[in-house]
């Protein structure tokens, strides 16, 4: 088993893989590659696939068409092999919350024939204070300990390969800022992570992402290469009535898109914008403290332009 | 080989402490077939005591009097004596009395008449029959009536098999499938899936855990019948064991059938509790006999389990017949068992690898 | 700012016996103001959020919402306010019309009232076409429209939005705040919760709850500028971080 995965270039290889519910297209052809020791971000909002997509390649789930290349193992052929080597984390908490963190722990590895003690090196930098806890039920830890745990759970036979689904969604800003520096440490280990969510400045932290909606694979690529490829002509706007402005932004001339971004709009300029004469009238109509900058644009721009061409 | 069984340990281990921990759902289970036992055997009596008659006779005679002194001595009736014609409706309106014999002397033959009260039809029922028997048809060849196999005619004994055969649906086909279908639910199933476990390991560590309990359960029952409502001990008792585990069997199929079927924890308690409790409860023969049921509901009861299993341990238990008595039961419930195992089984293959997947 | 006050909190606790999950806190939000409530997971937030909205009542302390006071008003309180979150908002196996219909008589609104209303609702979010659509059936994106009008259509004075936008894609997320600029505008005053901080910097002051307590409260410019800090992101993690109680 440890023979096939050290001659595969891949951890992952997904080729035109879909999956249909009926008349719904959940995955529509999608095709991309998980190189091996890499942390892969699986980019886009809910509905969009990816637990599909996760639940093909935990072979939980066949494709009606394509394939999904886990380990060197074929989802459908292999899947008693994926299902050793590979470490699942679903979407929602998915522990016994009457079982203490010990009782989920050690059940777990049991599923895997193995101790908890020969791995615990792997989790105990994870565990940090849920380490105190080891007799509380798991349905009394607050969410950012769950979560710990479930990924104690995922790792605990030490797996080439994990797989993540959303295990920062409903967690606040520092825990997700907490789970992703874990994940920066399980990487250092050489284990492939693939992750999803549908926050977009997560895509920063990992190596390569793949941006996904609607079943649809739009882009795969490094955060900075696929920010560099924009290829739009991007501006910063802000004013002290913000809402004013953007409604205003909307009718100005050469003015393609605009959105909200943080404390200031984006605005997509196509031709014939002039960013002078813009400040100009939205002055005179009225908006005090108008300015407008260019400004580079990132995941969660090129996310917009995507989606929006569909 | 090992590795497998020591999975196996551990999934059981897991089950007994999710049942240990809820222990409110344990101790219903643990609690209800004993306090049932005890209700249906000493409080709630289908038994009409103490029936409260009045005579009105017309002539004295040998006979009338024979009847009266029959009444006063019945511990089944309270006799409060002889009444004129005419305060009868007056005596049973009031509720006074609930029942009147009128003798009357046509020819020197005794003629009588039976008036009840007949608002608690049940009552009534029991009281004519009870006093049918006392004045003994009247003519000089008395009736002799003699109950057999519970000569004292406890109701109790009736209800130890229909309990029987209500708490093993409850235990197997209930929690089973609850507790499959809320592994389902909670997403815990889909990290046993993609484990290397077995997914007929998985099914099994369910299953063998509320058979354990099931047999305990059974073990408490028996012991229960044969001392505290002094059911007669007999070599059939061993029968009923093993005709028991037959219908525990059964349940679990049915609790593993039903879990491949649907999935949320809800349907699940709806499918079992309407499905197949109530039927159980209904048309068993468990409360109402199945004699007395119109010929439809009479057809409906053949293919509810519960009926054979419950005449089958009446057969064993009460009657104390030997197992060749109740071939045609077993062999019914049998073909009922690999039938529903098979569709289970079925079921479970053909979304075996891929379980519960075809959910986003 | 001198804008009418439409929720004043003042010492407001609430604890489970020995735990405060609710620890002293005042605070006011004007009329029309777009107000955010941030915090760590188990901060206090969503318990702070039941005893504005009558669900609980406070352990000490006083409160009005909408002008009625939050122990002896609840009652009152429910009828002048709105209330979308993330887990619940619609029927899906209702249509989108039947979905109206029920908020709106379930706010005891008039039959002319409720048509008027759904037309405008219509005709507004462009969704004419899918009045007798089941709501599983319409894209997500059109449901959180949808639950927001459903929310809104008694014309309350406040709207309390919890992590409206969880999980929505981007462009969607900002369609939704176009349609909470608009009711701002209008002068529903908007008390929102998220995880998102760049909507935080949408916000006209936000208010970021720490162990149960009041840590910052301010206009996100003067919170970036107090911290040195670029972006409401960055000001979130400073202030929430040695927070004792989350994890």
């Amino acid at each position: 088993m440890k023979s096939l995965m050290e001659n595969q270039e891949n951890a992952i290889e997904v080729k035109g893989l879909t999956k249909l519910y009926g008349k719904t297209v959940a995955l529509d052809g999608i095709s991309f590659d998980v190189p091996r020791g890499g942390l892969f971000g699986l980019i886009g909002p809910d509905g969009a696939g990816k637990s599909t997509l996760y639940r093909i390649l935990t072979t939980l789930l066949r494709p009606d068409a394509g394939t999904a290349v886990v380990g060197g193992f074929d989802s459908v052929r292999d899947y008693r092999q994926i299902r050793a080597s590979v470490g699942y984390m679903p979407e929602r908490f998915s522990l016994y919350p009457d079982l203490t963190v010990n009782e989920n722990l050690q059940f777990f590895a049991s599923l895997f024939g193995v101790r908890v003690a020969d791995n615990y090196d792997l989790i105990a930098p994870i565990f940090g204070q849920l380490a105190r806890f080891p007799d509380r039920k798991a349905g009394a830890l607050s969410g950012g300990m769950k979560q710990k745990l479930a990924l104690g759970c995922a790792l605990i036979h030490r797996p080439h390969i994990l797989l993540l689904d959303e295990p920062t969604t409903g967690v606040d800003a520092v825990s997700r800022s907490e789970f992703w520096d874990m994940l920066a440490t399980l990487k250092e280990k050489s284990i492939t992570i693939l992750v999803s969510t549908s926050y977009m400045d997560e895509a920063q932290r990992c190596d390569r992402i793949a941006l996904i909606d609607r079943g649809k694979i739009l882009d795969v690529n490094t955060p900075a290469k696929l920010s560099a490829d924009l290829g739009e002509n991007l501006y910063a706007a802000s004013a002290t009535d913000m809402y004013p402005l953007l409604l205003a932004l909307r009718t100005m001339p050469g003015v393609k898109r605009c959105y909200t971004f943080g404390a200031t709009l984006h605005v997509v300029a196509g031709a014939g914008f002039d960013a002078r004469k813009t400040v100009d009238v939205l002055a005179a109509s009225g908006l005090r403290d108008v300015r407008l900058f260019p400004v580079k644009g990132d995941i969660e721009d090129l996310f917009i332009k995507l989606a929006g061409d569909e | 080989m090992f590795r497998t069984m020591s999975i196996f340990t551990s999934l059981i281990k897991k089950e007994t402490l999710h049942l240990l921990r809820d222990w409110r759902t344990l101790t219903v289970v643990l609690i209800m077939p004993v306090v049932l036992l005890l209700l249906f055997g000493f409080a709630i009596s289908t038994e009409v005591n103490d029936i409260r008659v009045v005579a009105v006779v017309d002539r004295h005679t040998d006979v009338s009097r024979l009847i009266m002194e029959r009444l006063r001595v019945n511990s089944y009736f309270t006799f409060k004596g002889e009444v004129p014609f005419n305060e009868v409706e007056g005596m049973l309106r009031r509720g006074e009395t609930d029942a009147a014999v009128v003798l009357r002397t046509d020819g020197g033959e005794i003629r009588s008449q039976i008036i009840t009260d007949a608002s608690n039809t049940n009552m009534a029922q029991t009281s004519v029959a009870y006093i049918e028997s006392v004045i003994g048809g009247g003519g000089d060849v008395p009736v002799i009536t003699s109950t057999l196999y519970n000569p004292q005619l406890k109701s109790a004994y009736n209800f130890v098999p229909g309990i029987m055969g209500m708490i093993f649906i409850l235990i197997c086909a209930m929690m089973t499938s609850v507790s499959i279908v809320s592994e389902k639910e909670t997403g815990t199933m889909d990290l046993l899936l993609v484990s290397p476990v077995r997914p007929r390991t998985i099914i099994l560590g369910k299953l063998v855990p509320y058979f354990i309990l099931s047999c305990i359960i059974l073990s408490a029952m028996l012991l229960l019948s044969y001392t505290v409502l002094g059911l007669p001990f007999s070599a059939s008792a061993l029968n009923v064991v093993w005709i028991t585990v037959l219908y525990i069997t059964f349940a679990l199929s049915l609790g593993m059938l039903v879990s491949t079927l649907v999935s949320t924890r809800v349907t699940a308690l709806i499918v079992s509790g309407v499905l197949f409790m109530l039927p159980v409860v209904m048309l068993s023969g468990m409360i109402f006999p199945i004699e007395n049921m119109p010929l439809p509901l009479q057809w409906l009861s053949c293919v509810i389990p519960a009926r054979w299993y419950i005449a089958a341990v009446r057969t064993l238990m009460i009657q104390q017949l030997p197992a060749s008595y109740v071939l045609q039961e077993v062999a019914i419930l049998l073909c009922m068992t690999v039938g529903v195992l098979a569709l289970a089984v079925r079921n479970f293959n053909s979304k075996g690898l891929f379980n519960n997947a075809e959910h986003p | 700012m001198n804008r009418e006050t439409v929720i004043s909190v003042r010492n407001l606790t609430k604890k489970f016996g020995g735990f405060t999950a609710v620890d002293n806190i005042s605070f006011d939000v004007g009329k029309g103001e777009i107000f955010g409530f941030l915090g760590a997971n188990g901060a206090g937030k969503t318990t702070a959020m039941r005893m504005l909205c009558g669900l609980s009542y406070p352990t000490s302390g006083t409160g009005t919402v909408a002008g009625f006071d939050i122990t002896r008003k609840a009652e009152e309180i429910k009828r002048h306010i709105g209330y979308m979150s993330q887990k619940f908002s619609l029927y899906d196996q209702l249509t989108v019309r039947e979905n109206l219909r029920l908020f709106s008589t379930v706010y005891g609104m008039s039959d002319a009232a409720i048509k008027s209303k759904t037309g405008e609702i219509f005709a507004q979010l462009g969704m004419e076409n899918m009045a007798d659509t089941l709501v599983r059936d319409i894209p997500v994106g059109w449901k959180q429209k949808l639950a927001f009008s459903a929310a809104t259509m008694h014309d309350p004075d406040v709207v309390f939005l919890d992590e409206p936008t969880g999980g929505v894609d981007p462009v969607t997320r900002r369609k939704f705040w176009e349609l909470i600029y608009r009711a701002s505008s209008g002068g529903m005053t908007v008390f929102v919760t998220t995880h998102y901080l760049d909507e935080a910097e949408y916000c006209n002051r936000v208010l970021i709850m720490v162990d149960g307590c009041v840590r910052a409260l301010d206009t996100p410019a003067a919170l970036k500028e107090r911290f040195g800090m670029q972006t409401m992101d960055e000001v979130f993690r400073i202030v929430a971080k040695d927070a004792g109680r989350a994890d």
